[in-house]
């Protein structure tokens, strides 16, 4: 595991490709665009080594990523920590029995689906997401899991924005990030 | 090309672990569900190392993975190799200065977005999806990344759907695949 200079080195390296667009998807928003740390292929491969320094060896069968971005982070730690992987999706894409959880928007509600048998009663699971901004989505990842017998043992993020405080909504759930988009 | 003839020996472990559900998203579609596989450690590991083997060394410097679920095998491709990821994604979702291509659905029409300066001219590109079809979506993937001057050097897909023909929509480019369904 790297010392704290190298560690701080990655997490700089990675705090500074990530881009920040303005009035996206609508004006006030300053929106964290993770595409761009994907275009650096060290800073990519630093970001994922972070996660799997700290997951690995710690009993962990379950990996579930948030659609879409949580896709692109998850897969890659949880091969490497030897995990399945487990889509949470938008309504009506998983094509099997699915179990679903509505959650609170700004304005309405949303729907995440998760398959029925992807996961088993006692199993250690982690949540990826890219961001974690209000927490609602997560908090609707932690609940699927939970409602069939899983324990999520962390939620890990690149990106946080503390001022949407989305860490007291997870309550008792740990949250582990790699950069704070202040 | 198709590593289902080449007979690898992982191969017959893959296609084991993909699902088929009858009749989704409608009446008459065999769904081939790949997240039965992301569910086996050893089968998602296998699928990956089938295309690393593949591709390393070949100087490709771009995975393009359409979305969603080319976000699931794209970015772990990427990273061994050591190439950048770069997100193909449905309209208004990549938050900065995009380019557009439209392509035909069976009834209406679809469109894909890849952010300008993702890709430079000249570099040397792979095209990523869990499953080719009618070869639209790959088509649309393959002219977004020529039209900034990069060279699709292969379209790869899990699955290929042989009836639908859309090995032969590639305009030319080569598709490897790892199974087929018949």
């Amino acid at each position: 595991m790297a010392g704290k200079d190298g560690q701080d080195s990655r997490i700089q390296k990675i705090s500074s490709a990530i881009r920040v667009i303005p009035d996206f998807p609508k004006p006030g928003i300053m929106f964290q665009d993770i595409t761009t740390l994907l275009l650096d292929t060290k800073a990519f491969r630093d970001t994922i080594d972070l996660f799997v320094e700290r997951y690995k060896d710690k009993d962990i069968s379950v990996v579930a990523g948030i659609e879409a971005r949580g896709f692109i982070f998850g897969p890659p730690i949880a091969l490497a920590i030897g995990a399945k992987f487990v889509p949470m999706r938008k309504p009506n894409k998983l094509p099997g029995e699915v179990i679903s959880e509505e959650y609170s928007l700004e304005y309405g509600t949303d729907k995440m689906e998760m398959h029925v048998g992807a996961v088993e009663a006692g199993e250690r699971a982690l949540i990826i997401d890219d961001l974690i901004a209000t927490g609602g989505t997560l908090c609707a990842a932690i609940r699927l899991l939970e409602r069939v017998g899983v324990h999520v043992v962390e939620c890990a993020c690149v990106i946080e924005l503390p001022e949407l405080k989305g860490r007291e909504r997870l309550g008792d759930k740990p949250l582990f990030v790699l950069v704070n988009g202040a | 090309m198709s590593a289902y003839r080449d007979e690898d020996p992982r191969i017959q472990g893959i296609k084991t672990k993909i699902r088929v559900v009858p009749n989704f998203p409608k009446p008459g579609i065999m769904f081939q569900d790949i997240t039965t596989l992301l569910l086996d450690p050893k089968a998602f590991k296998d699928t990956i190392d089938l295309f690393v083997e593949r591709y390393k060394g070949k100087n490709i410097s771009v995975v393009a993975g359409i979305e969603a679920r080319g976000f699931i095998f794209g970015p772990p491709i990427a990273l061994a190799i050591g190439a950048k990821f770069v997100p193909l994604r449905k309209p208004r979702k990549l938050p900065g200065e995009v380019i557009s291509e439209e392509y035909i659905l069976e009834y209406g029409r679809d469109c894909l977005e890849m952010h300008v300066g993702a890709v430079e001219p000249g570099e040397r590109a792979l095209v990523v999806d869990d499953l080719i079809a009618t070869g639209g979506t790959l088509c649309a993937a393959m002219n977004l990344l020529e039209r900034v001057g990069a060279e699709v050097v292969e379209c790869a897909c899990l699955i290929e759907l042989p009836e639908l023909q859309g090995r032969g929509r590639l305009n030319g480019k080569p598709l490897y695949v790892l199974v087929e369904y018949q």
